[in-house]
């Protein structure tokens, strides 16, 4: 297992860094001068120089690549154009929240994706399997975005019963598990909870008839276990593909956070970007979608050894 | 005794054979995928769409871009507003269908650059292998080390605004992604006697890969990149939604929803509408790509 666990761990270092390349170089396809905007509109020929000088954009670009990794391992990413501020310390404070969206989301999804994924694949081809299926297609299919602007109509505009926007009572930043925080928790989480939930669903469903449909569960039955035994098979055996899934889920709801957050106003990584967007702050833009991508680097090494603790099959293969 | 049955059942097989095979493979997919209700139910949704889209001039709508301060944000159901009046009182039905033309372009461009691209690389490295099957692939997983809506955002984002870089984006994402596929199903095919023997009979790597592979692989590969779209359509109006594709006042659905969603308050349901033909064109080809790969699946 030790050996496996540092075979994939040298595996992911090449991507790594191939990763930091990729978001060192977003800055170099933005068109016009990456120094634009701290730039002054009138500035001089030579202010402009000093400028780039001091930024290091006068060197080769291998050069400065080595240069800004560097740092980056030291965890100094730049400060950011708008607010000065370094902006490690930005993402993660924004990273925090997205997180906390991203777990509530995993529980509300996760939960009735399993649910729906095995009732739908028990009862394959009946009327059950027919409506699970379909919320999982609608899940898949639904623009979050927009689902998200549905929620809010229903519960905050029409009922009143919710928060529209925000992540806490008054714009408070810090966030508590009281009910004053996380009502706010509940749309942004349900609306990000209908991918995963879909797909989830369609991958237990699909496990579950896969392997209620091989030979070893007909001996199992054959030998008079009953069908909660036989429950339990179907998950010992859907368990590891199951959680790949999931694991990849969960990646794509922190990475992936942008739209939902925008909609709800949420404090997160994704807002973070949107403003690094719109105000073309570079570093802060580059910081953000680093730290995101390494995460979802990170939390697909997890699932893999997670994955290889559960079913032993794959560390030989 | 000992050749004259054999003969005699080899004849009887090659004579059984045509009647078998008269239909081929696409026509009994053809066949199986018209008779499924939900599929056809939504080819006909996405006809009409599609048609509308394309025939939005000459179907007397009103002014797409023609707006008035004194009927803004009128509700679902006024009289000559089917579908009320958005935030500059301009026509949402019209907006609506006109929206179709670029919301449907740039949802689904991308996969079809995505499906050329991706098929060709996927070809050349799964057939070739090798150092050029390592030198593309690994470049690809770098790639899968991104999310894909983050990835669409960051390159959108360092482009900036614009159809033709959200069209730029999107396709960057889903290149990878069919890349992945076209590889697989093309090392699955390299190895078989049919490509040996066209070697061996002097076919050329291209003329293979052409002729032998293509032919063979093309199908699942097709059948992938049209379950991208429901994706695409999603994010391509996401990126609108997030001000980095259409430029108002272009109609186009994510970013109607955009504009409309101040208005929310005032007139909800006018404010949804632009999602709700997103949702619809996405869960039309969702399920028409979910029908068309169970049709040729043809072992089922």
């Amino acid at each position: 297992m030790l050996a496996y666990i540092a075979r994939r761990i040298v595996y992911v270092i090449p991507i790594v860094i191939s990763v930091a390349l990729v978001c060192f170089l977003l800055v170099h396809i933005t068109p016009g001068d990456p120094l634009v905007a701290v730039l002054p509109a009138d500035a001089s020929q030579e202010l402009a120089a000093q400028l780039r000088a001091a930024y290091g954009f006068d060197r080769p670009l291998p050069v400065q690549f080595g240069l800004w990794l560097l740092r980056a391992l030291h965890g100094d990413l730049g400060n950011s154009i708008a607010t000065g501020r370094p902006v490690l310390a930005e993402v993660m404070r924004a990273v925090g929240n997205t997180v906390t969206l991203a777990i509530a989301a995993a529980i509300i999804g996760f939960t009735m994706g399993i649910l729906l994924g095995l009732i739908a694949g028990y009862f394959r081809e009946t009327w059950i399997d027919k409506v699970a299926t379909s919320f999982a297609i609608a899940g898949v299919s639904v623009p979050h975005y927009w689902l998200g602007m549905v929620l809010v109509i229903i519960f905050s505009v029409q009922l009143n019963w919710l928060p529209a926007v925000g992540a806490g009572p008054g714009g408070s930043a810090a966030w508590a598990w009281d009910w004053a925080h996380l009502q706010y928790l509940v749309l942004p989480a349900i609306t990000t909870s209908v991918i995963p939930m879909g797909i989830v669903t369609r991958t237990v469903r699909a496990l579950t008839g896969d392997i209620l449909s091989q030979d070893f569960v007909e001996a199992l039955r054959a030998k008079g276990l009953h069908e909660t035994g036989v429950f339990r098979h179907v998950i010992k055996n859907a368990a590891p593909t199951a959680l790949a899934v999931m694991g990849l889920q969960l990646g794509y709801m922190l990475g992936g956070s942008i739209l939902i957050e925008t909609v709800f106003s949420w404090p997160g990584s994704g807002f973070l970007l949107n403003s690094a967007i719109f105000q073309r702050d570079l570093p802060l833009l580059q910081g953000t979608i680093l730290i995101l991508a390494l995460f979802f680097v990170f939390l697909n090494l997890l699932v893999d050894i997670a994955q290889a603790a559960i079913d032993p099959r794959i560390k030989r293969g | 005794m000992s050749e004259l049955p054999l003969s005699v059942t080899a004849d009887a097989a090659l004579q059984a054979a045509p009647a078998t095979k008269a239909r081929g493979y696409w026509a009994t997919v053809g066949r199986r995928i018209t008779r499924d209700k939900v599929s056809m139910a939504c080819a006909l949704v996405l006809l009409l769409i599609f048609l509308s889209a394309i025939l939005a001039p000459w179907l007397g709508l009103e002014d797409p871009y023609k707006g008035s301060m004194i009927r803004r944000l009128r509700h679902i159901g006024t009289v000559g507003y089917p579908l009320g009046t958005d935030e500059l009182g301009r026509d949402m039905l019209a907006r609506l269908i006109y929206g179709g033309r670029l919301s449907l372009v740039i949802g689904i461009l991308p996969v079809i650059l995505a499906f050329c691209i991706g098929t060709s690389l996927g070809l050349v490295a799964g057939y070739v292998g090798g150092k050029l099957n390592t030198a593309i692939m690994r470049t690809i997983d770098v790639f899968y080390a991104f999310p894909s809506v983050l990835l669409a955002i960051a390159i959108s984002g360092a482009l900036g605004a614009g159809i033709l870089n959200s069209i730029v984006s999107l396709t960057v994402v889903f290149v990878p992604q069919i890349t992945r596929v076209a590889e697989s199903v093309t090392t699955g095919v390299r190895n078989m006697d049919f490509v040996d023997a066209a070697r061996a009979s002097g076919a050329g790597p291209f003329t293979i890969m052409r002729v032998h592979i293509l032919g063979n692989v093309l199908g699942s590969i097709f059948v992938y990149a049209t379950s991208l779209i429901s994706v695409s359509m999603i994010l391509a109006a996401g990126l609108s939604f997030l001000g980095l594709g259409t430029k108002p006042p272009e109609p186009e659905w994510g970013l109607m929803l955009n504009t409309l969603r101040t208005a929310i308050y005032v007139n909800p349901w006018v404010a949804a509408l632009p999602g709700a033909m997103i949702f619809a064109v996405s869960i039309c080809f969702n399920l028409l790509s979910d029908g068309l790969r169970s049709a040729m699946d043809i072992r089922n």
